[in-house]
């Protein structure tokens, strides 16, 4: 059993409804700090709108959530962003026409000190903060290898690379929670060893606790220390990856049952 | 071979963000900098002042303004002139009513008014999206264009609504002669393109880029988006509001609100097409593309196809060339001249090898 | 009242003028998925094209049908030398060559036919008709039939026949549509050339009213707002918004014009337009987009 302090990210009873479809029915959840938790699930169980929720692009009709002990009422994507929540897209949600280096450092714009007057002018705290900004971007690109493409139009990058432009730019926020909406779709198993390597770093190196989705079940397995387990909306296995394996349900809903 | 960064390897972020990192370029540019400031005004001849140097300036400047907005920040806009206009009959009426006010003053309150204007009618852009936004941007141009002439007192209540633009005096200095009035655009445009590159790298900049290729996103990773908009609203009328002054008090010497309709706002359009969208040199390069290509047709038609096109037909061909021309460029090169500038300069630095 | 009536009813019949120089737009948006700024042009460039041959001595039905091979030959080199092209480039990019190609346009209809302005008779006074004490045009109300068959045909065309759903699906998602077979080209070509049919009535009908001149190209500066408030893919949101704008254009030039000033009709469609914008950013009739992340 978990300590309280210890969980980072907590949802009770969460339900979502689209225009009388049901996506998400009274899921709870504790994920604790600095673990990798993964939820998975077959195709329309709800995994994407669940990520919707913790970042607020969508309000639950009921339930709550709580973050690191503060419960939350209406969140609002920017208000996630403050709270200290990044995440990544199915369909990647990069700035095209931008350069990797200045999306990544887009990811650090909560953390610029100077005002919008400072930058104009560039006088006052605007000079030096630019070079702070640019010195941890670096420190990211590096993270994730990606120098050689820094100033690539990042429209230009391969799918693969794009990818991990997306996950510098999400970990340019430093965030305490990294939400990871199928990181390794459409990727070989050479790309998804090495995402799956930068993935374990960053919960190493920073700490982080990360929320992610996926479909590749040896990835999960191996990659997280916790599991969730959808279907049709509901959960129907919670724990980790062993325990979770020999669920009855979650075979059932991947393999199908013997008759 | 000549124009190569072997050797010029940057070791800090600082010497990264400078504006020109080979010293070649930087031995093309400030010469020519200084040429235009030093030597220009004195071997010039009027009429290179008066009808090409300062109109290419000036909408060098409107094209810096509406790139902003529209090239930077993706807010689309056919109002451009009418933020112009507002900037010129603010700049005459602080000029006329408020005693003593030094000239650029006037200039930079012009600005500010138009800056003012700009944010009412980008308002709309929070709820309004991509293409809808050009009915309130072409409210705008028909709106003021309205005022402007519906209401005497900004012209002040002179008869045929056109103003002649008050001396053009600074530091004591006046600046009234073509020469004159060519060094005062050329430091205006200067200073504020220098401005504009500031902006352009600087995190407001990277805020308008990431609203333009996708505000959701954006607005995820916390970037406020209200702010954002405004601000290229604002900051881009301020820029058209000046260049609205200086066409007015420099280029033309009136201030009369029919050089400000919507024709106008296609041409500046048209500069930052031709030029490239999301670059500052681009509106340069459009702008005497625009200023030039009439110079040159009526002195082709003067001179060679004399006979062959009359003069009346000229002003079609034109036309004609110029729509032929947005769509070249919108096929082939859809970021304009600049892009082509770029090409070229990364031909040369590796010239003579392929790449 | 009464005189409210009237005036109310000139400009309705006024907006069904509007209406069919909207339907041009709704046609191309529908099939191209771009607001075509050339439409002015075209409706300029068919009239003029009909009204020099009609003064050159030739017989109203052949110069009919000549400006409308003309409008056709247009659309096939507008299909071949850009939309083939342009093929899914983002909406704003085509926008930007709609306004290039009504330069071009512009260009070669006065390079070819010159600047006079043109007299056309239609044959149709404009003698008022007496209805109920009010005055109408009789010029009006044939416009408004002109508009109603217009409608008719054209919903029919793209509700009915096959080639109309072909249309509805370029409309959508031009890449897919090519994938199932449909010959983008040919469509295209249609398109702009019902399109170009749709600005020759416009044209013959505004400039049997104006004069056939270069400002008629400006009425694509009206259909705008028009378009606005009935949503881009409507060809009945079209009458209706043409409706709204030319009677609320009328009205307030009546009414509300001698208390602020005169001229307010350049700018009142287009805030009315930005205020029906911000309640219903996609028009009454229009298709809302959903955008996913």
């Amino acid at each position: 059993m978990s300590a309280v302090s210890n969980t980072l990210l907590e949802l009770s009873n969460i339900s979502l409804s689209f225009k009388g479809l049901k996506a998400i029915t009274d899921i709870s959840f504790a994920v604790a700090k600095g673990e990798i938790c993964a939820l998975i699930g077959p195709n329309g169980a709800g995994k994407s709108s669940l990520l919707n929720i913790i970042n607020g692009v969508y309000q639950p009709d009921v339930g709550r959530i709580t973050l690191d002990g503060v419960v939350r009422k209406k969140m609002h994507p920017h208000q996630a962003a403050h709270s200290g929540i990044a995440r990544t897209f199915q369909n990647i949600a990069l700035f095209k026409g931008m350069t990797v280096l200045d999306n990544v450092l887009t990811g650090r714009n909560l953390k610029v000190s100077s005002s919008w007057i400072e930058q104009v002018l560039h006088i006052g705290r605007a000079p030096r903060d630019e070079l702070v900004q640019r010195k941890r971007a670096e420190e990211i690109i590096d993270f994730l290898r990606i120098q050689p493409w820094r100033n690539s139009i990042v429209g230009t990058l391969p799918y693969g690379l794009q990818k991990r432009v997306e996950l510098a730019r999400a970990l340019a926020a430093e965030p305490r929670l990294l939400l990871l909406d199928e990181p390794m779709a459409g990727m070989n198993s050479y790309e998804k060893q090495e995402m799956s390597r930068f993935i374990l770093d960053t919960q190493r190196e920073f700490g982080t606790t990360i929320v992610l989705i996926e479909h590749d079940i040896g990835v999960v397995m191996n990659l997280a220390d916790h599991l969730v387990v959808l279907d049709y909306g509901k959960k129907i296995g919670d724990g980790a990856p062993q325990e979770v394996r020999n669920n009855p349900d979650v075979i059932a809903a991947y393999l199908g049952t013997k008759h | 071979m000549l124009y190569r960064e072997s050797g010029q390897f940057v070791t800090r972020y600082s010497a990264d963000r400078k504006l020109f990192r080979l010293w070649q370029e930087r031995l093309g540019f400030y010469p020519l900098l200084a040429f235009a400031f030093a030597v220009v005004p004195f071997i010039g001849n009027d009429y290179w002042f008066s009808a090409i140097l300062i109109p290419f300036l000036v909408l060098s400047l409107a094209g810096i303004g509406l790139n902003l907005l529209t090239g930077y920040a993706g807010q689309l806009s056919l109002g451009s002139a009418a933020f112009m206009a507002v900037g010129a009959f603010a700049a005459y009426n602080f000029h006329l009513r408020i005693e003593g006010l030094p000239f650029l003053v006037s200039f930079i309150l012009g600005g500010f008014a138009a800056a003012a204007v700009g944010i009412l009618f980008g308002l709309p852009s929070l709820r309004i999206k991509g293409f809808y936004l050009l009915v309130s941007t072409l409210a705008a141009q028909f709106f003021v264009q309205w005022v402007l002439t519906s209401f005497a007192w900004f012209s002040n209540n002179n008869s045929s609504g056109v103003i002649t633009a008050p001396p053009l005096v600074v530091f004591n200095h006046d600046f009234s002669s073509p020469a004159g009035r060519y060094l005062l655009t050329l430091t205006v445009v200067v200073a504020l393109a220098f401005l504009a590159r500031n902006i352009v790298r600087s995190e407001l900049g990277r805020h308008w880029m990431a609203v333009r290729d996708m505000d959701t996103a954006a607005a995820v990773i916390g970037i406020p988006i209200l702010k954002t908009k405004l601000l290229a609203f604002a900051i881009s009328s301020f820029f058209l509001g000046i260049a609205g002054a200086l066409w007015a008090f420099t280029y033309l010497g009136t201030v009369e609100p029919h050089g400000f309709d919507l024709t106008r706002s296609f041409q500046i359009l048209f500069i930052i097409i031709i030029g490239g969208m999301g670059s500052i040199l681009g509106n340069f390069l459009g702008a005497a593309f625009i200023v030039l290509l009439p110079v040159l047709l009526s002195n082709l038609s003067g001179s060679f196809l004399a006979g062959v096109i009359d003069p009346g037909q000229l002003e079609n061909l034109q036309k004609i060339i110029f729509g032929a021309l947005i769509i070249f460029f919108l096929i082939k090169e859809p970021n304009g001249l600049a892009r082509l500038w770029q090409n070229f300069r990364q031909r040369s630095r590796v010239w003579p090898l392929r790449f | 009242m009464e005189f409210f009536f009237e005036v109310l009813l000139g400009g309705l019949l006024a907006g069904v003028m509007y209406s069919l120089v909207a339907i041009g737009f709704v046609l191309i948006y529908k099939a191209s998925g771009v607001f075509n700024f050339a439409q002015g042009s075209m409706v300029l460039f068919s009239a003029l094209t009909f009204v020099s041959l009609l003064e050159r001595g030739v017989p109203f039905w052949l110069s009919f049908l000549i400006s409308l091979a003309t409008m056709v030959a247009l659309a096939w080199a507008i299909e071949r030398y850009m939309l083939r092209k342009l093929v899914n480039r983002p909406p704003i990019t085509l926008f930007m060559a709609t306004l290039g190609l009504s330069y071009i346009i512009e260009g070669l209809a006065q390079a070819a036919w010159g600047a006079q302005v043109h007299g056309l008779e239609l044959g149709i006074s404009d003698e008022p008709l007496e209805l109920g004490g009010m005055l109408l045009s009789k010029f009006d109300i044939f416009a408004a039939v002109v508009a109603g068959l217009l409608v008719a045909v054209l919903s029919y065309l793209f509700n009915k026949t096959r080639t109309g759903i072909s249309l509805r699906a370029v409309a959508d998602d031009q890449l897919a549509a090519l994938a199932v077979g449909i010959r983008l080209n040919r469509i295209w070509l249609i398109v702009w050339s019902v399109a170009g049919f749709v600005g020759l009535v416009a044209g013959l009908l505004w400039g049997a009213r104006l004069g056939v001149q270069f400002s008629l190209s400006l009425i694509v500066l009206k259909a705008l707002p028009v378009l606005i408030i009935g949503g881009f893919t409507s060809i009945s949101g079209a009458i209706v918004g043409g409706l709204i704008i030319g009677s609320s254009e009328k009205l307030a030039e009546v009414f509300i014009g001698p208390i602020i000033g005169g001229g307010i009709e350049n700018w009142f469609p287009y805030v009315l337009a930005l205020i029906f914008l911000l309640i219903k950013p996609a028009g009454i009739f229009g298709e809302r987009t959903i955008e996913r992340v």
